[in-house]
């Protein structure tokens, strides 16, 4: 039981790491519809500019300071420059274009910081917690706390600013937000920016625990089936689907990987998306689209 | 009534979808506090020429001129004070009533993300207005107990309230209503009806709307202007529109009488 437990809350935990990347998502989906799957990149870009300031000395809150204003800079120009002159295009163009954005961001994070593998240390450790019955890592334990509080400010965000109501209201309605006059363009940087914060806290946590290198821009692959499960469009869903991906597979590879040689991990949350996409292509919480015909 | 002076003008407006007409050389006029009612046979273009008013259409040629100024995105509309509702409903359904409502007046707010973030007192007194305006709004519509409750869950009717209590949020010197009244039992609209007149006494609201149920146009509007297959066939005072003999051709049967 104990063991079981174990593998659980080590499940949960990493589930957190991907409901961060999938955060970031969510967040521009639902202002503009398009699937950013530049947001890996964005991950990446974030946690190197990072560590490259602090390998030139500067100190860690001036560099996650300095980093901060570098995302918000570059989500707000991905938006401006290229997104928001693509409005009505379809759906294939959009993701297209961020595909498009996401190599070229790859290419010049290498111009720019290099092919090496930096280290980051965040200052805690990957440890075990002493004094708990079940060995639980610290480092797990901190995400999930760093996690929680960008989730309970998005969810201030969203209740009580005015942004984040006409948020809100563009993903329930675009038609119906331009028409109250509501000023969208503004809004979508806003939800970019966003998306740039999330970038740069979920590249902080995914460098500290497998080291800042160009394969971090893959995360966005675990953050798929995430956002299947959880629905595009839906913070709580991929809370929740983040915790169900991250527990399954765990207990999948220990318990059912065993007997099979293992490898399951690396496919099992892929199997569980496309049996959501069968079964639930909405999603836990995501809304189905209904049309008057 | 001078082109020059004309509260509304809509001037030689042609619209089309993939070789579709569907407005064709449409002029109207319509004056400071007057109810112009726009009516015409299912196609005739009556929401079309309702989305190119509200800028969600741009129109393929004419102009459009409000106040004497011209008009072109719909995003400058409610600062310019016109607002509208749909004819299918367009709601922030996952949101509360008051909510929504308070959305319809958000174009007035100035307060920054950054002012929101730090409560600072700016961001809080236009919060506190919003609400307040539209608990208000909500009251005169006789839906303020259902302030709290989430729009997609209410009945078709209440929602057809909110949309109206959102626009009416706004204060607007133009209102549209895109069949206010569709779908409603004889007691709703007899209420909606009262809820249009009530508004436009106490806005100075001007009023344009389309509207199905003839027997409300005659009662409410003080100018009908007739479309069918894209274009006016008639424009003037009710009385001479029911008589108009084009009008009766296009509603055989349903004016005749």
């Amino acid at each position: 039981m104990g063991f079981f437990l174990e593998v659980l809350v080590g499940g949960l935990l990493a589930g957190v790491m991907y409901t961060m990347v999938a955060l970031g998502f969510v967040l521009i989906y639902k202002a503009s519809g398009v699937f950013n799957i530049a947001q890996g990149a964005m991950v990446l870009f974030a946690a190197l500019t990072f560590v490259t300031l602090l390998e030139h000395g500067v100190a860690f809150v001036a560099a996650l300071v300095a980093s901060l204003a570098v995302m918000l800079a570059l989500a707000v120009a991905i938006e401006r420059l290229v997104l928001r002159h693509l409005v009505n295009a379809p759906p294939m163009a959009l993701f297209l274009a961020t595909l498009g954005i996401s190599f070229i961001l790859e290419g010049t994070a290498q111009l720019a910081y290099g092919t090496q593998v930096h280290g980051l240390e965040l200052g805690v450790s990957d440890a075990p917690i002493a004094g708990l019955p079940i060995a639980i890592s610290r480092f797990d334990v901190f995400a999930a706390v760093v996690a929680g509080a960008l989730v309970a400010a998005l969810g201030v965000f969203f209740r009580t600013t005015r942004a984040g109501v006409g948020l809100r209201a563009i993903a329930d309605d675009p038609l119906a937000a331009v028409a109250v006059g509501l000023d969208v363009p503004r809004l979508w940087t806003i939800a970019w920016g966003g998306a740039g914060v999330v970038a740069l806290v979920a590249g902080l946590l995914w460098g500290a625990r497998v080291g800042v290198q160009f394969s971090l821009s893959l995360v966005v692959l675990k953050a798929l089936p995430v956002l299947v499960i959880g629905g595009f469009s839906s913070i709580g869903g991929v809370i929740a689907s983040g915790a169900i991906v991250g527990a399954s597979e765990k207990l999948a590879e220990v318990y059912v990987g065993s007997h099979v040689g293992g490898g399951i991990e690396t496919w099992f949350p892929y199997a569980m998306a496309i049996g959501f996409l069968l079964l639930r292509p909405t999603g836990l919480f995501g809304r189905p689209v209904v049309a008057r015909v | 009534m001078t082109a020059a002076r004309a509260f509304l003008e809509v001037r030689d407006v042609s619209l089309s979808f993939d070789g579709v007409r569907a407005l064709d050389h449409v002029s109207l006029e319509v004056a400071r506090g007057e109810v112009c009612a726009i009516i015409g046979p299912n196609g005739a273009g009556k929401s079309s020429l309702l989305n190119v008013v509200s800028g969600l259409y741009a129109p393929a040629r004419g102009t459009l001129l409000f106040e004497g100024r011209p008009v072109h995105e719909a995003r400058d509309l409610s600062r310019l004070g016109i607002a509208r509702t749909f004819q299918n409903l367009a709601l922030f359904r996952g949101m509360t009533v008051l909510e929504n409502v308070a959305l319809g007046d958000d174009f007035r707010a100035r307060a920054t993300l950054l002012e929101h973030a730090l409560r600072t007192p700016r961001a809080r007194r236009e919060e506190r207005r919003a609400r307040l305006e539209a608990r208000h709004v909500l009251a005169l519509l006789g839906i303020a107990d259902r302030a709290g409750d989430v729009v997609g869950r209410l009945p078709y009717g209440v929602q057809k309230r909110v949309e109206l209590a959102r626009a009416l949020a706004a204060r607007p010197k133009l209102l549209l209503l895109d069949e206010p009244m569709a779908g409603m039992t004889f007691d709703e609209k007899r209420d909606m009806c009262r809820f249009v007149m009530d508004a436009r006494e106490t806005l100075g609201t001007t009023l344009v709307l389309i509207e199905h149920d003839l027997g409300v146009v005659m009662d409410l509007s003080d100018h009908v202007v007739v479309l069918d297959h894209g274009r006016k066939i008639a424009d003037g005072a009710p009385d001479a529109v029911r008589r108009d003999a084009a009008v009766v051709e296009a509603y055989v049967g349903r004016f005749a009488a």
